[in-house]
C-alpha cells in the first residue's frame, strides 16, 4: 500500500508538473523564430523523391547510413 | 552457407512443431502447431530448391515496393473477409437461427466469430494497411530504400502468419478473453518478434534517411509501432499452464488486470487506429490534393498533444467498477481534453484542401479521404462525450458503444485506407490511372450510406436499450426484462446488417476495380517502379 500511495502522490505532483512543462516547452519550441522556413521545407518534402531514393554522396560509402543532415 | 543455417533452422522448427502437434493438450494448439509445421516445412522446401541459385540483385537506387504491393493485396483480401464476417455476425444477432448451432456444434456461433471479425478488420485489414503504407511513406519521405533487406518480408509474412494463427485459434477455442488481445501466449510471443523487427526496419530506414527532417507522418507511424509494442507486451504478461497447450493465466488479476486491459484496449484505439492512420492522413491527403499540409506547426502540436493525452484515457472504459474513483475521473478528464488535439488534426487535414475545394467535385478518392477525416472528427467528439460518467452510465454496455466504434472504424479507418489504396495501386503497379473513377464513386456512396445506416441504427437502439434498462415503475421495480430490450432492438439490428451489406458491397467493387486497374490496363511507360537501373 505504501508503494501505491507514494506513486500516486508522485504522479499527481512532480510527474504531472514535469510532463506539463515538457509539453508546454514543446509548443513554445514549435513557434521558435526561424522555424517557418524549416517547417515549410518539411511540409514540401513529400513532393520530392517520389520515384527513387536520393543519390548517395560521392564521397561516402553508399551502404553506410549517410549523415548529411547539416549539408543539405 | 546462410541457406544451410536457414535449412537447419527451418527443419528444427518444423520438427518441433510436429512434436507440439503430437503432444497438444487442446485442438487449437494442435491446429496452430500443424500450421507452423506446414509453413516451416514449405519454407524448407522452398529454400532447398534455391540453394545454389545466384542471389537476386538488389538495386539500392530503387524503393522496395514489392512488399508494399503484397501488403495492398493482403489489405484488400483481409478487408473483404473481415467485412463479410461482420455482416454474418450482424445477421446472427438479428436472426439467432443463423448461428446454425446444431450443424456446426457451436464452432461458428456469434461468440466465436465476433473476435474473428474484430481481429480481421482491426489487425488483418488495418494492420496490413498500416504496415504497407508505412513502408511506402517512410521510403518516400526519407528518400531511402527500406533498411534491413528481407526483414521487411519477414514482417509482412510473419504478421500474416500471426493473423492466421490467431483466427484459427479463436474458432477452436484459444482465447485469453481480453478484448482485442485474444490471442494466446505463443501467438503473442510470435507477434512480439515480428513487431520488434517491424520497429527495426522502420527505425533503420528513418536513421539512414536523406532528408533533414523526419516528416510528421513518420512520427505518427513510429509512435504507433513503439506504443503497440509496449502495450502488447505488458497486457499479455501471462504464464502458460503447459507449453503443450494454449491455455495461459494472466499475471495481473482483478481490477489491476482490468485496468491494464483497458490501458491496452483504449491505446490500441489511440495508437493503432488513430496515430497510425493519422500517419496515412498526413501523407496521402497532401499527396492526393497536391498541396502541402495546411499547417506543419499544427501537425507537430497535434502529434505531441495526442501522445501526451491518449495514454491516460483508458480508465473511462471502467466507470462505476472496482477501479478507484480518481482513476476513472482521470480517464474521463483526459478523454475530454483529447477532443482538442483530435479536432486540431481534423482541421489540419480538412484545411489542406483550402484553395483546392473544387477537387472534391472531380476526385472521388479525395472525397473519400475528406469524409474519413470528417468521421475522425465526429468519432473523436462522440468518444469524449461518451467518456463523461453521466453519459457513460446510459451508454455503457449498450449498442451505442458499437455504433461509436463503427463510425470510427468504418468511417475513419476504412475510408482513409480505401483512399490510400486507391492512391497506391496505380502507382505501385505502374498504371497510368485507376480503371474506373465511376466505380470509386459507387464505392464511396455505398460505404457512406452503409455507415450512416449502421451508426444511426446503433444510436437509436443503444439509447433505447439504455433507457429501457433503467426504467422503473412507481414502486421502484424495473419495468423491462433483458429479453424485452432484445426484442425491441430487432428492427434496428436488421438495418445495421443492411448497412454492413452496403459497406461490404462497396469493398467488393473496390477489389474488382483494383484488379481491373492492374489486369485490364497496360503498364504505363513512365511508371514509378520501372525506372531503369543506372
Amino acid at each position: 500500500m505504501e508503494t501505491y500511495s507514494f506513486l500516486r502522490t508522485l504522479a499527481d505532483s512532480w510527474a504531472l508538473l514535469a510532463l506539463t512543462l515538457v509539453f508546454v516547452g514543446m509548443v513554445v519550441f514549435v513557434f521558435r523564430p526561424g522555424g517557418r522556413r524549416i517547417h515549410r521545407d518539411a511540409a514540401e518534402s513529400i513532393f520530392r523523391h517520389e520515384t527513387r531514393p536520393a543519390e548517395p554522396d560521392p564521397d561516402q560509402d553508399p551502404d553506410q547510413a549517410p549523415d548529411d543532415k547539416e549539408t543539405r | 552457407m546462410s541457406s544451410l543455417v536457414k535449412l537447419i533452422g527451418l527443419g528444427a522448427v518444423a520438427l518441433f512443431a510436429a512434436i507440439c502437434a503430437n503432444l497438444a493438450r487442446d485442438p487449437a494448439y494442435m491446429a496452430n502447431a500443424l500450421i507452423v509445421m506446414l509453413v516451416a516445412g514449405g519454407l524448407f522446401l522452398w529454400t532447398l530448391r534455391r540453394v545454389d541459385e545466384p542471389l537476386a540483385v538488389v538495386n539500392p537506387r530503387e524503393y522496395m515496393d514489392d512488399v508494399v504491393r503484397y501488403g495492398v493485396v493482403a489489405t484488400v483480401l483481409w478487408g473483404i473477409v473481415g467485412f463479410l464476417v461482420g455482416v454474418v455476425i450482424a445477421f446472427q444477432l438479428a436472426f439467432p437461427a443463423l448461428n446454425f448451432s446444431d450443424l456446426t456444434q457451436g464452432y461458428l456461433n456469434f461468440g466465436k466469430l465476433r473476435p474473428l471479425h474484430t481481429s480481421a478488420v482491426i489487425f488483418a485489414f488495418g494492420g496490413n494497411a498500416l504496415i504497407a503504407t508505412s513502408f511506402y511513406v517512410v521510403q518516400r519521405t526519407s528518400a531511402a530504400r527500406l533498411w534491413g533487406g528481407n526483414a521487411a518480408w519477414f514482417v509482412f509474412w510473419g504478421y500474416n502468419l500471426f493473423i492466421v494463427l490467431a483466427a484459427t485459434g479463436y474458432i477452436l477455442g484459444a482465447t485469453q478473453s481480453k478484448e482485442y488481445a485474444e490471442p494466446e501466449w505463443y501467438v503473442d510471443l510470435w507477434l512480439t518478434v515480428v513487431w520488434l523487427t517491424y520497429l527495426a526496419v522502420f527505425l533503420g530506414t528513418i536513421i539512414k534517411r536523406r532528408e533533414p527532417h523526419i516528416y510528421v507522418a513518420n512520427w505518427f507511424y513510429l509512435a504507433f509501432i513503439v506504443t503497440i509494442a509496449m502495450l502488447h507486451v505488458v497486457n499479455n504478461l501471462s504464464m502458460p499452464v503447459s507449453i503443450w497447450g494454449s491455455k495461459s493465466v494472466q499475471v495481473f488479476s482483478g481490477v489491476q488486470d482490468a485496468m491494464v486491459q483497458w490501458w491496452y484496449g483504449h491505446n490500441a484505439v489511440g495508437f493503432f487506429l488513430t496515430a497510425g492512420f493519422l500517419g496515412m492522413m498526413y501523407y496521402f491527403i497532401p499527396k492526393q490534393a497536391e498541396r502541402p499540409v495546411y499547417s506543419y506547426k499544427l501537425s507537430i502540436i497535434h502529434f505531441w498533444a495526442l501522445i501526451f493525452l491518449y495514454i491516460w484515457a483508458g480508465p473511462h472504459h471502467l466507470h462505476y467498477t472496482a477501479l478507484p474513483e480518481w482513476a476513472a475521473t482521470l480517464g474521463m478528464v483526459f478523454s475530454i481534453m483529447l477532443w482538442m488535439p483530435s479536432w486540431g488534426g481534423m482541421i489540419n487535414g480538412l484545411m489542406t484542401l483550402s484553395g483546392a475545394w473544387d477537387k472534391l467535385r472531380t476526385d472521388p478518392i479525395l472525397r473519400m479521404m475528406v469524409v474519413a477525416v470528417g468521421f475522425y472528427g465526429m468519432a473523436t467528439f462522440e468518444g469524449p462525450m461518451m467518456s463523461i460518467k453521466s453519459v457513460n452510465s446510459l451508454s455503457h454496455y449498450t449498442d451505442w458503444t458499437i455504433g461509436h466504434v463503427h463510425s470510427g472504424a468504418l468511417g475513419w479507418n476504412g475510408m482513409i485506407t480505401f483512399g490510400a489504396i486507391y492512391y497506391l495501386t496505380p502507382r505501385l503497379w505502374g498504371r497510368e490511372r485507376l480503371y474506373s473513377l465511376g466505380l470509386v464513386s459507387w464505392h464511396f456512396w455505398l460505404a457512406t450510406i452503409g455507415i450512416v445506416l449502421y451508426a444511426s441504427a446503433m444510436w437509436v437502439t443503444g439509447i433505447m436499450e439504455g433507457l429501457m434498462w433503467r426504467e422503473v415503475d412507481q414502486n421502484g421495480y424495473l419495468v423491462n426484462a433483458f429479453a424485452d430490450t432484445v426484442a425491441a432492438k430487432f428492427p434496428m439490428y436488421v438495418v445495421r446488417g443492411l448497412g454492413g451489406v452496403l459497406y461490404l458491397a462497396g469493398a467488393i467493387i473496390m477489389a474488382w476495380n483494383l484488379w481491373a486497374t492492374v489486369a485490364r490496363q497496360p503498364r504505363a511507360v513512365s511508371s514509378t517502379i520501372a525506372v531503369p537501373a543506372e
